[in-house]
């Protein structure tokens, strides 16, 4: 029988990839972003999971809006790391330390 | 019932897969395919959940737009992957520890609940003839306007900002100055210049 507790280990297991990822690819940028998004779609599982849980929808109208941050989000960071890219032809985040005081 | 569970293992499976893909593949497009995977898996997992709309939407907007502007900017950049990849294995382990003693306690705090003898509790089963969209559009058009005319701003926000980010002005390049065309007249252009008329010789 299928769950809560199927739904929140699957949320739990991206999360915790997502973070590994973040920590492994922390060179690249893009794959940076990538994280994220899979971040956000670990924390979509958790609000539809408990939003069938409690039978309550306001938990899915929530996931519709992060959806549209993520979209927003998405597309404001790859035009700065297209302006970032055009500007030091690397998106390498070890070299990106001219705000260092 | 049975079906269901099998169905939800194997594309739960795919899933964790396709986003250890996303996390350890070498090229940054083999990366964005796998999180295409990962999101189409998911609204299969949704849709399983009897989240209909938000199935669909991910599908429309993550899989057909964002990804595609992943893939797009992915392609256009041309990243030397290997330099990028330089300093891969120094953090691995540090991070693989990481993510399994997280992954190990949330799953412990999950299951905590069955272990000491509740077993999974299982989603109620919508009525009949319960329309998810149609429930999510009922609340979203009442209660949450405000939020959602937010939420479209929010995505002006967007246009206009990466719009203006990546716009530039390249040296060189000719193009029309519209008002200086337009405002310009008649004697601008044509001069008459009175002059003797010349003698035959």
């Amino acid at each position: 029988m299928i769950g809560l507790q199927h739904y929140l280990t699957i949320s739990a297991m991206l999360f915790v990839l997502s973070i590994a990822g973040i920590i492994i690819n922390r060179r690249n940028l893009i794959l940076l972003l990538m994280c994220i998004e899979l971040m956000l779609l670990a924390v979509n599982f958790n609000f539809i999971a408990f939003s069938r849980h409690l039978g309550d929808d306001t938990g899915q109208v929530f996931v519709f809006f992060i959806l549209t941050v993520a979209a927003a989000e998405a597309a404001i960071g790859l035009a700065i790391l297209v302006v970032l890219f055009r500007n030091r032809h690397s998106i390498n985040v070890q070299e990106l330390n001219e705000m260092k005081g | 019932m049975l079906f269901q569970a099998i169905l939800f293992y194997m594309v739960a499976a795919v899933l964790i897969g396709a986003s250890l893909g996303v996390v350890f593949s070498r090229n940054p497009v083999h990366a964005v395919m796998f999180l295409v995977l990962a999101f189409f898996q998911s609204a299969i997992l949704w849709l399983l959940a009897e989240a209909e709309f938000l199935a669909i939407v991910l599908v429309l907007v993550y899989v057909g737009a964002v990804m595609v502007l992943f893939l797009f900017v992915v392609m256009m950049l041309d990243i030397n992957v290997e330099a990028v990849r330089r300093g891969l294995t120094r953090y691995a382990p540090l991070a693989i520890a990481v993510a399994l003693l997280m992954a190990v306690e949330l799953v412990q705090l999950i299951w905590l609940r069955s272990r000491l003898g509740g077993g999974p509790i299982a989603f109620d089963a919508y009525p009949e003839g319960y329309s998810n969209t149609k429930a999510l559009g009922a609340v979203l058009y009442t209660e949450h306007v405000y939020a959602f005319e937010i939420a479209a701003v929010i995505l002006l926000l967007a246009i206009v900002a990466a719009i203006t980010l990546t716009m530039r002005k390249r040296p060189g390049l000719k193009v029309q100055n519209i008002s200086k065309q337009v405002a310009v007249k008649s004697k601008d252009r044509l001069r008459v210049i009175k002059m003797d008329a010349e003698k035959k010789s």
